[in-house]
């Protein structure tokens, strides 16, 4: 599909997917109802008519079992794309990503390269209860040896993949569940996706707002609110957490002084942790408040509606942290 | 291993800010030699250690401001382990940590963004005098910048400070220090006379100036009266053993500073005289020694050079005495019943009745008199 054209997360997704096998006979997906079902969140409907079984494979329900395998296939000089339903689920493999996929480059002296890319939903608001809701990219983030993509926009879902498969390492995709249904123009930029750049969205002179994946909406919600009262907010997409791009959100909060960072992860141990840990550590010198987080309550992600929300970051969270550090508006 | 600190360059002085270090780690410092440059609020100084070593490693790093007594530098000296300097290094630094905790519990906490404590440094405002508008009161760059559109340019900046600190001190002098006042007429005749003589028989450079007897006379007075030599401190007067003169100098630049010439009951008159010119000319350009600058013992005003007849002067606390000097002219005076011209100089005293009563003074006033009278044995 051309640019220009609206289209929704999911779309966008199934695009890149189609176009990698159509363009490399060594890509394949594999995964949970990804071929008869067209895949949990639908992304992969359509794809094995057009690419038949052997492209398109559905999986025994053991993550470490078909993980391993696609960490096989990729040694084997296949491409494999590996979906997991959530990143709840992909605990079970965390042995397969952690232990193999992340060290083998580096226990082969260089010898081995594992070229797998693991796509996965996470992320919390659409009732799916504690054990299909959690925000455990944060956690991979830290892994040595792993590329951690979180694409938050339509030209992300559609561009990551390619320079993805292209790493000869794994990369780690983590699609929010709430964005799948998200629609907008995709612009002519996907085709030069960089997946080692951050990237500010809305400029600001007053405060940095320092978030990524479903987050990322709610931010720019908070920053157009936030200009309302007069707040000008950058608005910076981390989109890598791993390695993270630190830099760009230094060039950011060395002219704002001021960063707030949006993570639905937990905040202990968190993502965000980690960005602000940077943050004084490398330009503590031009902070002119704290560093604030606004994050998940340090509970399991409930299921009721209005518990959920409670527990999510939230824009009036957002516009009341960045009120507490911005002059004049305590 | 010696630890090198910020010492007291004068008794008002709580904290100074490091210029620049005079020496690098690695080189052998003697004694004497000066190790760097602190600016107090009255002047630059050069800093002199007084211990013998090879800096090991300079703790602070130029522009900072730190307390008087923190450790500045670390000395090695032979026979030291790196182990030693390693557990000292950590002493110290739990050491400057400790320090800074109280002081901020003490007060109410200050909250100063390290965004605006760096612009402040860059537009040399001073932090302190900055009002917080923040968020919870803190001072952001915002702050600092208003107060940098507020304050006056920088070269006035020093006479200012020099001006606020006079401020201070004279103030609280005359808040704390219940001064009583006597004055003297003294003649000089034989004084001048023995000046001369004694300057004829001198080269140009090693002349005498009259300043140079007033000076020997009161320290040795000073040592026979020693109610007026020493400190007010801690709601008690501490006498000193040793007299060292503050000389009050005026700056160019307005103001005055009064540092010290050590021990001038034991210096000879030329050596005194050296030392004056020395000091004067290094007060005026600004180098003084840290030495110099710490604690005089009493304080010797001399404004006979402008045409006043006598001089009260306001005692610079923690000291308790200050003795002035008027104009020498020919005065009328009484000599066996007549009246004869002689060269005459009110010699006066201002001192701190919590450490002396006025006869005390006026002993101490004779005694200058008398010395004065007997130039040569000065």
């Amino acid at each position: 599909m051309s640019a220009g054209a609206t289209i929704s997360y999911r779309e966008a997704l199934r695009q890149a997917l189609r176009e990698a096998m159509q363009r490399d006979p060594r890509v394949f997906l594999m995964g949970e109802d990804v071929g008869r079902y067209g895949g949990t969140y639908a992304v992969s409907k359509g794809l094995l008519e057009e690419f038949g079984p052997d492209r398109v494979r559905d999986t025994p329900l053991s993550e470490l079992a078909f993980v391993g395998a696609g960490i096989g296939a990729a040694l084997g000089g296949m491409r494999p794309i590996v979906e997991i339903m959530t990143v709840n689920f992909s605990l079970l493999a965390l042995d397969q990503i952690i232990n193999n996929a992340a060290t083998l480059r580096h226990m082969s002296g260089g010898q081995f390269s594992v070229p797998l890319v693991i796509r996965m939903a996470t992320g919390a608001g659409r009732q799916l209860a504690a054990q299909h809701s959690h925000s455990l990219e944060g956690w991979y983030a830290h892994i040595p040896g792993l590329r951690i993509l979180a694409p938050a926009t339509i030209d992300d879902a559609r561009g990551m993949l390619a320079p993805a498969l292209a790493d000869p390492d794994p990369v780690l995709i983590f699609e929010h569940v709430q964005l799948y249904n998200t629609e907008g123009a995709l612009s002519d930029a996907w085709q030069a996706t960089d997946i080692r750049r951050a990237r500010v969205h809305r400029a600001g002179r007053d405060v940095s707002l320092v978030t990524y994946g479903g987050s990322l909406g709610k931010a720019l919600l908070a920053a157009e609110r936030l200009a309302g009262e007069g707040i000008e907010a950058e608005v910076i997409d981390l989109r890598v957490l791993r390695p993270l791009d630190a830099e760009t959100v230094f060039e950011s909060v060395r002219r704002t002084h001021r960063a707030v960072i949006i993570d639905e992860g937990w905040r202990s141990g968190s993502l965000s942790a980690e960005v602000s840990a940077r943050i004084a550590e490398s330009i503590f010198y031009s902070l002119d408040a704290p560093v604030l987080r606004v994050c998940s309550e340090e509970v399991p992600v409930p299921y009721p509606k209005h518990l959920e929300d409670a527990v999510l970051p939230q824009v009036p969270d957002i516009v009341a942290a960045v009120k507490e550090i911005v002059s004049g508006h305590d | 291993m010696i630890e090198f600190k910020l010492p007291s360059l004068g008794a008002d002085m709580e904290k100074g800010t490091l210029l620049e270090w005079r020496v690098r780690p690695g080189e052998a410092v003697t004694k004497g030699q000066v190790v760097g440059v602190v600016d107090t609020t009255k002047a630059a100084v050069d800093v002199e250690s007084w211990q013998e070593g090879i800096v090991h490693e300079l703790l602070v790093e130029p522009g900072a401001t730190v307390a008087v007594g923190t450790t500045l530098a670390v000395l090695r000296e032979p026979g030291d382990t790196p182990e030693q300097l390693a557990s000292a290094r950590a002493r110290i630094a739990a050491a400057a940590a400790a320090a800074a905790a109280p002081a901020v519990a003490a007060t109410t906490e200050r909250r100063v963004s390290p965004a605006a404590r760096k612009r402040a440094q860059e537009l040399g405002v001073d932090i302190d005098a900055v009002q917080g508008a923040g968020p919870q009161g803190a001072v952001t760059i915002a702050d600092v910048e208003r107060g940098a559109a507020a304050k006056t340019p920088a070269p006035a900046d020093r006479a200012r400070a020099l001006r606020q600190t006079i401020a201070m001190a004279m103030a609280r002098s005359k808040r704390e220090i219940p001064h009583y006042y006597l004055a003297e007429e003294i003649n000089l005749a034989s004084a001048l006379d023995w000046l001369r003589r004694e300057n004829e028989r001198r080269p140009v450079t090693e002349r005498l100036l009259v300043a140079c007897l007033y000076l020997k006379a009161v320290a040795l007075a000073a040592r026979k009266h020693p109610a007026v030599n020493g400190f007010f401190l801690d709601g008690q007067f501490r006498p000193s053993a040793a007299v060292h003169l503050g000389v009050a100098i005026s700056l160019r630049g307005g103001g005055l500073i009064a540092p010290a010439i050590h021990d001038v009951d034991r210096l000879s008159l030329a050596g005194l005289m050296r030392g004056m010119s020395d000091l004067v000319t290094r007060a005026r350009a600004g180098s003084l020694r840290s030495s110099e600058m710490s604690d005089p013992t009493l304080t010797v005003t001399n404004l006979g050079e402008q045409s006043v007849d006598s001089v009260f002067g306001v005692i610079y606390p923690p000291q308790v005495a200050l003795v002035g000097f008027g104009q020498v002219r020919d005065r009328p005076i009484v000599v066996q019943g007549e009246v004869r011209p002689a060269p005459t100089v009110t010699a006066s005293l201002s001192a701190d009745h919590r450490a002396s009563d006025g006869h005390d003074g006026a002993l101490f006033l004779a005694t200058v008199r008398e010395l004065l009278q007997h130039p040569e044995s000065l």
